[in-house]
């Protein structure tokens, strides 16, 4: 669905050297990317500011012409089949809203059917599918200037999916969202995807987004892919493991240890005890923990993708990929 | 046809946003009405003063005044608002724009129609319909189609003119006002008959980037007046020719500078 060649996009711009002088310099915002998606992935395409992925998707929508290498989307060629590409794909840039600022929103989803050349039923049956599952009802005749960032993110995610798109990118879908829009955002997002037909790519840097939607993840940095597979992938590939924290009864007897575990922390006068689980599984580190001391509480700590992903993002400034 | 739809339900939003501010769209229609008084002024005051333009009298000057008021307000009202492409490629707004299943050129052109400059129109064919009674044309039906074309192939040549000078921001962010130079200009040049200018301006203006094939040419050929400067008798016929040149060459360059799009970063 979406393919990718050593993809590259250099900006050219101009840094003050001294008080007049100004040198012409290249960022490389875009550094040979390759990549091939297939129809229905979900892939969240994460990593730090100014790494490159707002630039990817500019190029995979037909907004940025690349500098080298190849880029085709639903077949077609993005920059010189904008127009037809357009009809087949759906866009929400976090930041640069696709509705009309004065009018109500009901409106914008009205016009954009005569853009995008939706047969009324069509469009009607998504309209309704949208307003429940995002709750649009309440602000459809509200103009858009007057809609708060969350409202007016809903409507952006409806716009774009109005003439029922094959693949949709999304820049930053859930940036300034409520914890209740988020996940209103998010299930809608998961909803979607579970039909298998529609292709998604989104950035963002709320990795719950990434967890709770995407198998696949690709971090770039540098204009570079970094990591490219699945989130337990990048868990094992980074050494990130899971925890098991106990509270005993009695004090932790010294020079304790089970195979495939390590002590990572004892505290609370030896009343609280942390494994980190290298190969091992938890039950039996807890049945030989419980002929040790007896256990008051148990809780099992999955590895926390943030700490992964900055340590990669961390690795890759040093030059360590 | 799908496409024509499309594009009026574009003309349409833009019709009810402005007219969703109705205080400020009266405004608008009373400033442009006050311009259009003032072009009125200019004109009077400019050929009240001079018995003779460049060897031609008041009367026929006005031909030339007319046609070149016209083309421009034509080219105005039809791609003028292409002008705003200078805010889209500098706050990255172009964005949005290049995603959707339309060019771009007549998104930005009917999301801003500058239905208030309408007014402007009337004085232009004002003017020509002056400059008719004035003179005593020589009716042909060359002549007569060449009335209806001249001012047609005026408002496509402001158009390209308009195009690529917007155009410029694609390379130069802050080209600012350096394109109004060009329309603006190409319009107070195109007022008068080009003899009043003398040397390389002319040259370049009138030849060069053609705006001496706009109004003084077709002026002369409604006339039946030789060129004092030698051109043969046809240059006024070739109005819409040069046009159609103009137009090409704003369609490659609006092309290409499109693809020079640079976006901005967030
Ligand atoms: N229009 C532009 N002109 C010059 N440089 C640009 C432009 N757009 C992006 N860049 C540069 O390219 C690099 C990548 O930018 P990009 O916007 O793709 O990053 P990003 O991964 O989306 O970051 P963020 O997470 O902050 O949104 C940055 O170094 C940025 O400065
Ligand atoms: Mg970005």
């Amino acid at each position: 669905m979406i393919q990718m060649k050593e993809l590259r996009k250099d900006f050219s711009v101009r840094v003050k050297a001294g008080r007049l002088r100004r040198v012409k310099r290249t960022v490389s915002a875009v550094d040979g990317v390759s990549l091939d998606i297939g129809t229905g992935e979900m892939v969240g395409y994460i990593g730090p500011n100014g790494a490159g992925k707002s630039t990817t998707l500019k190029m995979l929508t037909g907004v940025l012409s690349p500098s080298g290498g190849e880029v085709s989307v639903c077949g077609l060629a993005p920059v010189p089949q904008r127009t037809r590409l357009a009809l087949s794909i759906g866009v929400v840039f976090g930041q640069r809203s696709q509705l009309w600022w004065d009018l109500p929103l009901a409106e914008s989803f009205r016009l954009l059917r005569h853009i995008y050349r939706v047969p009324a039923a069509d469009h009607a049956a998504r309209l309704r599918r949208c307003r429940e599952l995002l709750d649009l009802d309440a602000f459809l005749d509200t103009p858009v200037r007057q809609l708060s960032l969350g409202q007016r993110m809903r409507g952006e995610l409806t716009a774009a999916l109005l003439h029922g798109p094959r693949v949709l990118f999304l820049d930053e879908p859930t940036i300034g969202l409520d914890v209740v829009s988020k996940q209103a955002v998010r299930s809608f997002l998961g909803e979607l995807g579970r039909s298998g037909d529609v292709t998604l790519v989104l950035t963002t840097h709320d990795l719950a987004d990434i967890e709770r939607l995407c198998r696949r993840l690709v971090v770039i940095d540098h204009g570079r892919v970094v990591h490219d597979g699945t989130i337990e992938q990048l868990h094992s590939r980074y050494g990130s493991r899971r925890r098991l924290i106990a509270d005993l009864d009695a004090p932790l007897p010294d020079g304790f240890e089970v195979p495939g575990a390590t002590v990572a922390a004892v505290e609370a006068d030896r009343h609280r005890v942390t494994f980190v689980l290298d190969d091992v599984p938890a039950g039996a580190v807890v049945a030989s923990l419980v002929n040790a001391a007896p256990i008051r509480d148990l809780s099992l700590v999955e590895p926390d993708i943030e700490d992964v992903v900055a340590r990669l993002y961390t690795a890759s400034v040093s030059g360590a990929p | 046809m799908g496409d024509l739809r499309a594009y009026a339900a574009l003309l349409g939003g833009q019709f009810r946003s402005v007219t969703s501010y109705r205080a400020s769209f009266v405004v608008e229609l009373f400033s442009s009405a006050g311009a259009t008084a003032l072009d009125v002024v200019t004109v009077v005051v400019l050929f009240g003063a001079a018995v003779e333009v460049g060897g031609f009298t008041l009367a026929e000057a006005l031909m030339m005044t007319g046609i070149a008021a016209s083309g421009f307000v034509l080219g105005d009202l039809a791609v003028g608002s292409v002008e705003r492409i200078k805010l889209y490629v500098r706050t990255g707004m172009l964005d949005a724009v290049l995603v959707r299943p339309l060019g771009v050129l007549p998104q930005l052109v009917l999301m801003d129609f500058p239905l208030r400059k309408a007014l402007r129109l009337v004085f232009g064919t004002s003017v020509i319909g002056v400059a008719i009674a004035l003179n005593d044309v020589d009716w042909t039906p060359a002549r007569v189609l060449l009335m209806v074309v001249a001012p047609i192939a005026a408002g496509v040549y402001f158009g390209a003119i308009f195009v690529i000078s917007a155009t410029l921001s694609f390379w130069w962010v802050e080209s600012g006002e350096i394109g109004n130079g060009f329309t603006y200009g190409g319009r107070d040049f195109t007022s008068y008959p080009i003899t009043v200018y003398s040397g390389w301006f002319r040259g370049l203006f009138a030849y060069g980037l053609g705006f001496g094939f706009v109004a003084y040419q077709p002026g002369l050929a409604l006339l039946g007046r030789p060129d004092p400067l030698g051109l043969p008798g046809w240059a006024g016929y070739s109005s819409p020719l040069v046009a159609l040149l103009a137009a090409g060459i704003a369609a490659v360059v609006w092309r290409v500078g499109v693809r020079h799009y640079r976006s901005t970063g967030s």
